[in-house]
């Protein structure tokens, strides 16, 4: 009850009240009467300070109100306001002592335009990416077919780490997956992501990376829109999976790399063979190899037989020779012959027991004997002498 | 560089592996030489193989400590 004696106080020169008592007490109404609520306006004189906090202020046709948004409010917002934008702010109206202002304290605030400041941020973001070839599709490597060392940027103890170890370890026994851990949302994610991307580039022998979170809020993707995440991103010096986004939300980290996957198991499966295919792979490869020697070896073989067929050639060829020498040999034999005297017209004659009859002494009255000419034989008698 | 003298790991074994199948198709060798090429390859194939067979995927997990030095080490659980 002592307000209301203080009320009354005030109404003679003697009870006057201090600056600071009304502000106080006036603070005090406006925060009773006015609970935290919604309001709607054109933001006006926006300044950004020093310590992070936001001064505007926001108005329609006819009045305006001072508001202040502290920098453990703002930053949880991608990007500020515009002066002209229309926005939606949740305020507590208060005054502030010190100058003895009505104004909002505001605690969240978002933007009408299309997709509001998330949006405005993220096409602010990616024009600057885009600007330096960044999102080029020609930019796009491809993804190693047989990784050995695969770095997992994510979060420790999240279902997506749990994810694509279980996938790469089924499919892929080759793999080492060389997890670096991170925060992937909140205060300080953005730092953290980058600097477990920085210590990515340090590893040896690394062949792909694999950068991912679980689903979430448009909110809790922030970090991965961050065109300084995106920039560490694109500047890793192997092949890069991103699954972070989701089908409705595309981050510009997943823009950057190299393939997106909707899901850190999917990208576990796009960075990994599958081992049971490979062994089949493999036994084309044996059966290639072994007809590819047999091939060489039938090769060889027919090589020898060409060796062969050169080496007869040259017989026959010889033996050919030898041929046409005993030819000419055998025509000169064959003048001698008695067969070519008979084709000359000579005649042979034989008795009945072959003797060759060559004296007229031989030839006695009615003697049967055979005359041999040329073509044959005819059968003879010796005539009365 | 140290990397040089590590044992070829298994994307650069099959690709020496297809390497040598291409040329035992394809070029023109003696018998000495694609006898030796092709026992190359049969180890290989075994090689890759039992890595592919008895192998297990190896998860680590990389640190950074206080001087900035990376550190790799086993991933518990």
């Amino acid at each position: 009850m002592a307000e209301i004696l203080d009320l009354f106080a005030g109404v003679s020169p003697e009870g006057a009240w201090t600056v600071t008592q009304v502000t106080r007490r006036a603070r005090a109404v406006v925060e009773a009467g006015l609970a935290p609520l919604w309001v709607r306006g054109e933001v006006s004189g926006f300044k950004a300070w020093q310590s992070g906090h936001w001064y505007f202020g926001l108005r329609d046709r006819t009045a305006q109100l001072r508001c202040v948004m502290f920098q453990k409010d703002n930053r949880r917002l991608p990007a500020p306001p515009a002066d002209g934008m229309q926005v939606f702010v949740f305020a507590r109206p208060t005054l502030w002592e010190e100058k003895g202002e009505f104004r909002l304290t505001v605690l969240d605030l978002l933007s009408t335009e299309a997709g509001g400041l998330w949006q405005v941020a993220f096409e602010k973001a990616k024009a600057a990416l885009t600007k330096d070839g960044l999102l080029d599709p020609a930019r796009k490597r491809r993804l190693p077919r047989y990784p050995r060392r695969i770095a997992v940027v994510t979060s420790p103890d999240g279902a997506a780490l749990r994810d694509i170890i279980a996938v790469t370890t089924r499919r892929w026994p080759v793999a080492e997956l060389l997890v670096v851990p991170t925060r992937v949302q909140g205060d300080g994610a953005e730092g953290e992501i980058r600097g477990a991307l920085a210590l990515v580039t340090r590893l040896q022998g690394l062949d792909l990376v694999i950068i991912g979170r679980g689903g979430g809020s448009r909110e809790d993707l922030w970090t991965f829109n961050h065109e300084r995440v995106a920039r560490a991103v694109a500047a890793l010096p192997v092949p890069v999976i991103s699954a972070v986004g989701h089908e409705t939300d595309v981050t510009l980290c997943d823009l950057v790399a190299d393939l997106r996957a909707p899901t850190p198991s999917a990208a576990a499966e796009a960075a990994t063979p599958d081992a049971a295919e490979v062994l089949v792979d493999l036994d084309h490869l044996g059966a290639r190899l072994a007809r590819g020697l047999a091939a060489r070896s039938g090769r060889v073989a027919e090589r020898l037989d060409r060796g062969f067929d050169r080496l007869t050639g040259v017989l026959e060829r010889r033996l050919e020779r030898h041929r046409q020498a005993l030819a000419g040999l055998a025509g000169r034999l064959d003048a001698l012959s008695p067969l070519r005297i008979l084709e000359r017209g000579y005649a042979l004659a034989r008795d009945e027991q072959g003797r060759v009859l060559k004296r007229v002494a031989q030839f006695p009255p009615a003697l049967p004997f055979r005359l041999r000419v040329t073509d044959g034989t005819v059968a003879a008698r010796v005539m009365e002498s | 560089m140290a990397r040089a003298r590590e044992p070829l790991n298994f994307a650069e074994q099959l690709e020496r592996l297809e390497e040598i199948v291409r040329r035992l198709e394809g070029e023109e060798l003696d018998l000495d030489a694609a006898l030796k090429l092709f026992e190359e390859g049969v180890e290989r194939l075994r090689q890759a193989r039992e890595r592919l067979t008895a192998a297990e995927a190896q998860v680590k997990q990389v640190l950074a400590d206080q001087a900035g030095n990376v550190r790799v080490e086993d991933l518990d659980g």
